[in-house]
Protein backbone atom coordinates (compact mmCIF):
# COMPACT_ATOMS: atom_id res chain seq x y z
CA UNK A 1 0.00 0.00 0.00
CA UNK A 2 1.32 3.46 -0.84
CA UNK A 3 0.66 6.11 1.78
CA UNK A 4 -0.88 9.40 0.72
CA UNK A 5 0.80 11.54 3.34
CA UNK A 6 3.64 11.33 5.84
CA UNK A 7 2.80 8.99 8.66
CA UNK A 8 4.06 9.51 12.19
CA UNK A 9 4.34 6.56 14.49
CA UNK A 10 5.94 5.62 17.79
CA UNK A 11 8.92 3.29 18.05
CA UNK A 12 10.01 1.51 21.25
CA UNK A 13 13.61 0.69 22.14
CA UNK A 14 12.66 -2.82 23.22
CA UNK A 15 16.00 -3.62 24.84
CA UNK A 16 15.53 -0.86 27.40
CA UNK A 17 11.74 -0.92 27.82
CA UNK A 18 10.78 -1.81 31.42
CA UNK A 19 7.23 -2.82 30.46
CA UNK A 20 5.68 -0.59 33.14
CA UNK A 21 2.63 0.27 31.05
CA UNK A 22 2.76 4.07 31.40
CA UNK A 23 2.61 4.42 27.60
CA UNK A 24 -0.30 1.99 27.32
CA UNK A 25 -2.37 4.06 29.75
CA UNK A 26 -1.74 7.26 27.80
CA UNK A 27 -2.40 5.98 24.28
CA UNK A 28 -5.70 7.44 23.05
CA UNK A 29 -5.93 4.88 20.24
CA UNK A 30 -5.30 1.74 22.26
CA UNK A 31 -2.36 1.02 19.98
CA UNK A 32 0.00 -0.22 22.70
CA UNK A 33 0.10 -3.63 24.32
CA UNK A 34 2.63 -5.36 26.53
CA UNK A 35 2.45 -8.98 25.44
CA UNK A 36 3.97 -11.46 27.89
CA UNK A 37 5.15 -8.60 30.16
CA UNK A 38 8.42 -8.20 28.29
CA UNK A 39 8.21 -4.97 26.29
CA UNK A 40 5.69 -2.49 24.90
CA UNK A 41 4.59 -3.19 21.32
CA UNK A 42 3.08 -0.53 19.08
CA UNK A 43 0.44 -1.34 16.49
CA UNK A 44 1.64 1.00 13.72
CA UNK A 45 -1.71 0.73 11.93
CA UNK A 46 -3.51 2.21 14.93
CA UNK A 47 -0.73 4.60 16.02
CA UNK A 48 -1.19 8.22 14.92
CA UNK A 49 2.18 9.39 16.25
CA UNK A 50 0.71 11.84 18.77
CA UNK A 51 3.71 11.35 21.07
CA UNK A 52 1.76 11.04 24.33
CA UNK A 53 3.40 7.68 24.99
CA UNK A 54 6.88 9.12 24.43
CA UNK A 55 6.13 11.91 26.89
CA UNK A 56 4.85 9.48 29.51
CA UNK A 57 7.57 6.85 29.17
CA UNK A 58 9.61 7.11 32.39
CA UNK A 59 12.60 5.44 30.75
CA UNK A 60 12.36 7.73 27.69
CA UNK A 61 12.75 4.80 25.33
CA UNK A 62 9.93 5.73 22.92
CA UNK A 63 10.46 8.13 20.03
CA UNK A 64 8.40 9.23 17.06
CA UNK A 65 9.46 8.37 13.53
CA UNK A 66 8.06 9.73 10.31
CA UNK A 67 7.39 7.55 7.31
CA UNK A 68 7.88 9.81 4.29
CA UNK A 69 5.15 10.22 1.66
CA UNK A 70 5.15 7.45 -0.89
CA UNK A 71 7.31 5.07 1.13
CA UNK A 72 6.06 1.53 1.23
CA UNK A 73 4.37 0.27 4.38
CA UNK A 74 6.77 -2.62 4.42
CA UNK A 75 9.75 -0.30 4.90
CA UNK A 76 8.71 0.61 8.45
CA UNK B 1 -3.45 10.28 32.72
CA UNK B 2 -3.87 12.68 29.87
CA UNK B 3 -6.90 11.07 28.25
CA UNK B 4 -10.48 10.96 29.46
CA UNK B 5 -10.86 7.21 29.55
CA UNK B 6 -13.49 5.42 31.61
CA UNK B 7 -12.07 4.70 35.03
CA UNK B 8 -11.84 1.19 36.37
CA UNK B 9 -11.89 0.13 40.02
CA UNK B 10 -8.15 -0.45 39.91
CA UNK B 11 -7.50 3.14 38.90
CA UNK B 12 -8.16 4.07 42.51
CA UNK B 13 -5.57 1.76 44.04
CA UNK B 14 -3.37 4.78 44.70
CA UNK B 15 -5.70 5.38 47.65
CA UNK B 16 -4.64 2.03 49.11
CA UNK B 17 -0.97 2.98 48.76
CA UNK B 18 -1.56 6.31 50.44
CA UNK B 19 -3.62 4.71 53.20
CA UNK B 20 -0.85 2.16 53.77
CA UNK B 21 1.71 4.91 54.37
CA UNK B 22 -0.67 6.76 56.71
CA UNK B 23 -1.61 3.66 58.72
CA UNK B 24 2.08 3.05 59.40
CA UNK B 25 2.10 6.23 61.47
CA UNK B 26 -0.69 4.91 63.70
CA UNK B 27 -0.02 1.22 64.05
CA UNK B 28 3.10 -0.33 62.62
CA UNK B 29 1.51 -3.78 62.41
CA UNK B 30 -0.39 -2.63 59.32
CA UNK B 31 2.99 -2.79 57.57
CA UNK B 32 2.38 -6.52 57.11
CA UNK B 33 -0.20 -5.64 54.46
CA UNK B 34 2.69 -4.45 52.29
CA UNK B 35 3.50 -8.09 51.60
CA UNK B 36 0.61 -7.97 49.13
CA UNK B 37 2.68 -5.56 46.99
CA UNK B 38 5.36 -8.26 46.82
CA UNK B 39 3.32 -11.42 46.52
CA UNK B 40 0.65 -10.29 44.03
CA UNK B 41 3.04 -9.05 41.27
CA UNK B 42 5.31 -12.07 41.70
CA UNK B 43 2.30 -14.37 41.64
CA UNK B 44 0.78 -12.78 38.53
CA UNK B 45 4.06 -12.87 36.59
CA UNK B 46 4.82 -16.46 37.65
CA UNK B 47 1.33 -17.82 36.95
CA UNK B 48 0.04 -15.66 34.10
CA UNK B 49 3.36 -14.55 32.62
CA UNK B 50 2.53 -10.87 32.32
CA UNK B 51 3.02 -7.56 34.11
CA UNK B 52 -0.64 -6.77 34.74
CA UNK B 53 0.27 -5.64 38.25
CA UNK B 54 2.67 -2.95 36.99
CA UNK B 55 0.39 -2.08 34.08
CA UNK B 56 -2.85 -1.71 36.04
CA UNK B 57 -2.76 -2.45 39.75
CA UNK B 58 0.34 -0.73 41.13
CA UNK B 59 -0.93 1.86 43.58
CA UNK B 60 2.49 3.40 44.01
CA UNK B 61 2.84 3.96 40.26
CA UNK B 62 -0.58 5.62 40.21
CA UNK B 63 0.30 7.77 43.22
CA UNK B 64 3.53 8.98 41.59
CA UNK B 65 1.63 9.60 38.35
CA UNK B 66 -0.88 11.69 40.25
CA UNK B 67 1.76 13.70 42.12
CA UNK B 68 3.80 14.30 38.99
CA UNK B 69 1.06 14.95 36.44
CA UNK B 70 -2.04 16.15 38.29
CA UNK B 71 -0.21 18.08 41.02
CA UNK B 72 2.55 19.03 38.56
CA UNK B 73 5.34 18.20 40.98
CA UNK B 74 7.53 16.60 38.32
CA UNK B 75 10.08 18.38 36.12
CA UNK B 76 9.32 15.73 33.46
CA UNK B 77 12.92 15.47 32.33
CA UNK B 78 14.53 12.38 30.83
CA UNK B 79 15.98 9.96 33.34
CA UNK B 80 19.79 9.59 33.05
CA UNK B 81 20.83 6.72 30.78
CA UNK B 82 22.75 5.19 33.68
CA UNK B 83 19.57 4.62 35.73
CA UNK B 84 17.76 2.87 32.88
CA UNK B 85 20.77 0.68 32.09
CA UNK B 86 20.52 -3.02 32.81
CA UNK B 87 23.55 -2.82 35.11
CA UNK B 88 21.88 -0.27 37.36
CA UNK B 89 18.50 -2.00 37.37
CA UNK B 90 19.88 -5.41 38.26
CA UNK B 91 22.46 -3.86 40.60
CA UNK B 92 19.71 -2.05 42.49
CA UNK B 93 17.63 -5.22 42.59
CA UNK B 94 20.58 -7.12 44.07
CA UNK B 95 21.22 -4.39 46.66
CA UNK B 96 17.52 -4.30 47.50
CA UNK B 97 17.37 -8.07 47.99
CA UNK B 98 20.50 -8.06 50.18
CA UNK B 99 18.99 -5.33 52.39
CA UNK B 100 15.71 -7.24 52.47
CA UNK B 101 17.61 -10.35 53.59
CA UNK B 102 19.29 -8.24 56.26
CA UNK B 103 15.87 -7.13 57.48
CA UNK B 104 14.71 -10.75 57.64
CA UNK B 105 17.86 -11.67 59.60
CA UNK B 106 17.15 -8.88 62.12
CA UNK B 107 13.64 -10.30 62.48
CA UNK B 108 15.13 -13.77 63.02
CA UNK B 109 17.43 -12.43 65.76
CA UNK B 110 14.41 -11.07 67.63
CA UNK B 111 12.53 -14.33 67.01
CA UNK B 112 15.37 -16.35 68.50
CA UNK B 113 15.84 -13.95 71.45
CA UNK B 114 19.33 -13.05 70.22
CA UNK B 115 18.25 -9.46 69.61
CA UNK B 116 15.73 -7.06 71.05
CA UNK B 117 12.85 -5.27 69.35
CA UNK B 118 13.88 -1.90 67.94
CA UNK B 119 10.95 0.49 67.64
CA UNK B 120 12.47 2.45 64.78
CA UNK B 121 12.07 2.87 61.05
CA UNK B 122 15.28 2.96 59.03
CA UNK B 123 15.00 5.42 56.17
CA UNK B 124 17.19 4.98 53.10
CA UNK B 125 18.91 2.09 54.92
CA UNK B 126 20.77 4.70 56.98
CA UNK B 127 18.70 7.06 59.11
CA UNK B 128 17.02 5.56 62.18
CA UNK B 129 13.76 7.37 62.88
CA UNK B 130 12.13 6.77 66.28
CA UNK B 131 8.74 5.19 65.58
CA UNK B 132 7.58 4.14 69.06
CA UNK B 133 4.38 6.17 68.63
CA UNK B 134 3.11 3.58 66.19
CA UNK B 135 3.69 0.61 68.47
CA UNK B 136 1.22 -0.14 71.22
CA UNK B 137 2.30 -3.64 72.14
CA UNK B 138 0.99 -6.79 70.59
CA UNK B 139 -0.50 -10.07 71.66
CA UNK B 140 1.78 -11.62 69.07
CA UNK B 141 5.51 -12.13 69.55
CA UNK B 142 8.07 -9.32 69.28
CA UNK B 143 9.40 -10.61 65.98
CA UNK B 144 6.02 -9.86 64.39
CA UNK B 145 6.47 -6.19 65.28
CA UNK B 146 10.16 -6.26 64.28
CA UNK B 147 9.21 -7.50 60.81
CA UNK B 148 6.58 -4.76 60.59
CA UNK B 149 9.14 -2.05 61.44
CA UNK B 150 11.57 -3.54 58.91
CA UNK B 151 9.00 -3.90 56.17
CA UNK B 152 7.64 -0.41 56.68
CA UNK B 153 11.25 0.84 56.42
CA UNK B 154 11.51 -0.84 53.01
CA UNK B 155 8.20 0.62 51.84
CA UNK B 156 8.89 4.13 53.14
CA UNK B 157 12.41 4.14 51.69
CA UNK B 158 11.20 3.08 48.25
CA UNK B 159 8.41 5.67 48.38
CA UNK B 160 10.90 8.41 49.25
CA UNK B 161 13.20 7.32 46.41
CA UNK B 162 10.18 7.22 44.10
CA UNK B 163 9.17 10.74 45.08
CA UNK B 164 12.71 12.11 44.62
CA UNK B 165 13.01 10.65 41.10
CA UNK B 166 9.39 11.67 40.35
CA UNK B 167 10.35 15.30 41.05
CA UNK B 168 13.71 15.17 39.25
CA UNK B 169 12.68 13.16 36.19
CA UNK B 170 9.33 11.82 34.95
CA UNK B 171 6.41 10.98 37.27
CA UNK B 172 6.82 7.20 37.12
CA UNK B 173 10.64 7.17 37.10
CA UNK B 174 10.53 4.73 40.03
CA UNK B 175 9.14 2.12 37.60
CA UNK B 176 12.45 2.19 35.71
CA UNK B 177 14.44 0.77 38.64
CA UNK B 178 11.65 -0.70 40.80
CA UNK B 179 13.00 -4.03 42.08
CA UNK B 180 9.58 -5.67 41.79
CA UNK B 181 9.23 -4.44 38.21
CA UNK B 182 12.70 -5.73 37.31
CA UNK B 183 11.98 -9.08 38.94
CA UNK B 184 8.57 -9.56 37.32
CA UNK B 185 9.92 -8.59 33.89
CA UNK B 186 12.70 -11.16 34.30
CA UNK B 187 10.18 -13.81 35.38
CA UNK B 188 8.07 -12.99 32.31
CA UNK B 189 11.14 -13.31 30.05
CA UNK B 190 12.06 -16.68 31.55
CA UNK B 191 8.47 -17.91 31.31
CA UNK B 192 8.26 -16.77 27.68
CA UNK B 193 11.53 -18.54 26.82
CA UNK B 194 10.43 -21.78 28.44
CA UNK B 195 7.08 -21.86 26.68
Amino acid sequence: MTLQKNKRYAVVDETHCVACGSCMKECPKGAITIPCGITAKIDTEKCVGCGLCAKACPASVIHIEILKRGEEDGNK
Amino acid sequence: MGTNKKKNWYDYLWLASLLYLILGFFNILFAWLGLLCFLIPLGISAVKGNKTYCNHYCGRGQLLDLLGNKLKLSRKKDIPALIRSRGFRYGFLTFFLIMFGNMLFTTYLVFSDAGSLKQAVQLLWTFKLPWHFAYHGTIAADWVAQFAFGFYSVMLTSTVLGIITMVLYKPRSWCVYCPMGTMTQQICKLKDKSS
